[in-house]
């Protein structure tokens, strides 16, 4: 078992590099989303929710392959783990507007009202006082999405980005010893998620706000 | 231009706000209707009327919180209408307490005092918490700079609000209805502290029905109903001899309902 077990953790790297970049690249794309539905005019307003609305609409798989396998005949060709990431990154996107979205609606408009009422103009107000409660509040659902990212992910395997799920199958491939390499895969996978999820209640717990 | 100039001819030296025929609809509903009125430096005007009347609109027009839709508002001599990108820092020179308090939930007390300063007038962290602090001790919640809005009764966030508002050192403050969310043993405390402010001078525009305070310090009441100014003199006229039968109605429902807390106020208000 241990002589496979660093094919695996190389795997989880590229796992981690996968999900924690399309991570990041969804929560700016989503925060914009979010903030283009509830600040933004009429049309930045459509765009983003046709973006939402677009994405979870879709399986991820039909967007990874749209990506890697169906750009190239418009001339745009990209590398399997820049394809993935890309894929990861605009699909987290779509729901995390949706979390970030429902903690701004919950503020409310009085905290703009008082915000404006000192004087801040309305960037000020929405980088002072409305993004630093909204982050607050949508941690609990971010979360979600931070645990469920490194097991999407592993789609990526179907573009040949050696990544946990990808390393297993060809560990699989040389060992023929599928029951045990999926177990430890999945634990692998669980104690993972486990981690980040522990990480992120103690941000929620030390960082938690009542909202009046 | 001809107009305003005869406008801002006609007040008095003194005037800081001028309100002029100001009017606000929200969608179909035509909310404020032609309101004018001026308030002199170190005054306190106190409006009244039922809920619906258009008070709280009216407090957002002055500051262009909700700018007018027609007519304007004068802050000394300046149209506000025409400040373009400067409104916000115009909107600064007005104070706001709101009825539901509104202060900053992820803010301590002293962080939600300090950030005006901070943010909008670009002062310095330790001077800003300088200003802070002498306001937040004007309002006597030096114990709490450091408690989070959720950790306060509803007595001391209106506090907090004060003193946030006082921390931009504005010309001019609105309150609006800044004791009616409150249960009826925090309002005193509230009301203290805006008797200490009229007996400092600071001039304030108050949506309020507590008539005792409006005794004891307005120089002028103003009685709205359905978005427009009904009545509008000194306190005399309207507890003495009130000409309108709306003003007079009214007036005998709030005494009927807030009788009792009246003379408990006005006891406060004769200590001074």
């Amino acid at each position: 078992m241990i002589d496979y077990l660093g094919d695996l953790l190389e795997g989880l790297l590229v796992t981690f590099q996968l999900s924690f970049t399309a991570l990041g690249i969804g929560g700016i794309l989503g925060l914009a989303a979010a903030l283009a539905r509830i600040y933004g005019n009429k049309p930045l307003s459509y765009l983003a929710n046709g973006y939402i609305e677009l994405i979870r609409g879709t399986p991820l798989t039909v967007q990874l392959f749209i990506i890697y396998f169906g750009l190239p005949s418009l001339g745009l060709l990209f590398s399997p783990t820049f394809s993935a990431i890309v894929a990861l990154g605009v699909n987290s996107g779509a729901y995390q507007a949706e979390y970030f979205r429902g903690a701004i609606e919950s503020i409310g408009g009085g905290q703009m009202e008082a915000a404006l009422s000192v004087g801040m103009s309305r960037l000020q107000a929405i980088l002072r006082i409305i993004l630093p409660q909204a982050f607050r509040l949508a941690l609990p659902s971010w979360s979600n999405e931070a645990a469920y990212l490194p097991k999407y992910s592993s789609v990526a395997f179907l573009v040949t980005v050696p990544e946990l799920l990808a390393k297993s199958k060809m560990v699989i491939s040389r060992n023929l010893k599928p029951l045990e390499v999926y177990l430890v895969v999945g634990l692998i996978y669980l104690v993972t998620i486990a981690t980040i999820s522990k990480i992120l209640d103690m941000m929620y717990e030390k960082y938690k706000i009542t909202v009046e | 231009m001809g107009t305003e100039k005869e406008a801002i001819g006609d007040r008095s030296l003194t005037t800081v706000v001028s309100v002029r025929d100001v009017w606000k609809s929200y969608g179909k509903v035509e909310v404020v209707k032609g309101v004018s009125f001026d308030v002199d430096e170190g005054t306190t005007t106190v409006i009244f009327g039922p809920s619906g009347a258009g008070k709280s609109t009216l407090l957002r027009c002055i500051n262009m919180l909700h700018p007018p839709d027609r007519g304007t508002v004068f802050l000394r001599d300046i149209d506000l209408m025409k400040t373009g990108s400067k409104m916000n820092y115009y909107r600064s020179r007005f104070g706001m307490v709101f009825q539901h308090f509104n202060l900053f939930s992820h803010l301590t007390v002293l962080n939600n005092v300090t950030i005006g300063p901070r943010v909008v007038r670009k002062i310095p962290k330790d001077d800003a918490k300088a200003i802070a602090m002498k306001a937040i001790e004007k309002v006597r919640m030096k114990d709490w700079c450091n408690q989070y809005p959720s950790q306060l009764s509803g007595g001391q966030k209106q506090r907090v609000g004060i003193a946030r508002a006082l921390a931009m050192d504005p010309d001019v403050i609105l309150l609006d209805e800044p004791t009616s969310a409150l249960d009826p043993e925090l309002i005193g405390e509230v009301l203290q502290t805006m008797l200490d402010l009229a007996k400092e001078k600071k001039t304030m525009i108050c949506v309020t029905h507590e008539m005792g305070f409006a005794k004891a310090v307005a120089s002028e009441m103003i009685f709205m109903d359905e978005g427009v100014v009904v009545e509008s003199g000194s306190p005399e006229h309207f507890f003495r001899n009130p000409t309108n039968e709306r003003t007079k109605r009214f007036l005998s429902r709030l005494t009927e309902l807030y009788g009792r807390h009246e003379g408990k106020e006005r006891a406060a208000a004769d200590q001074e």
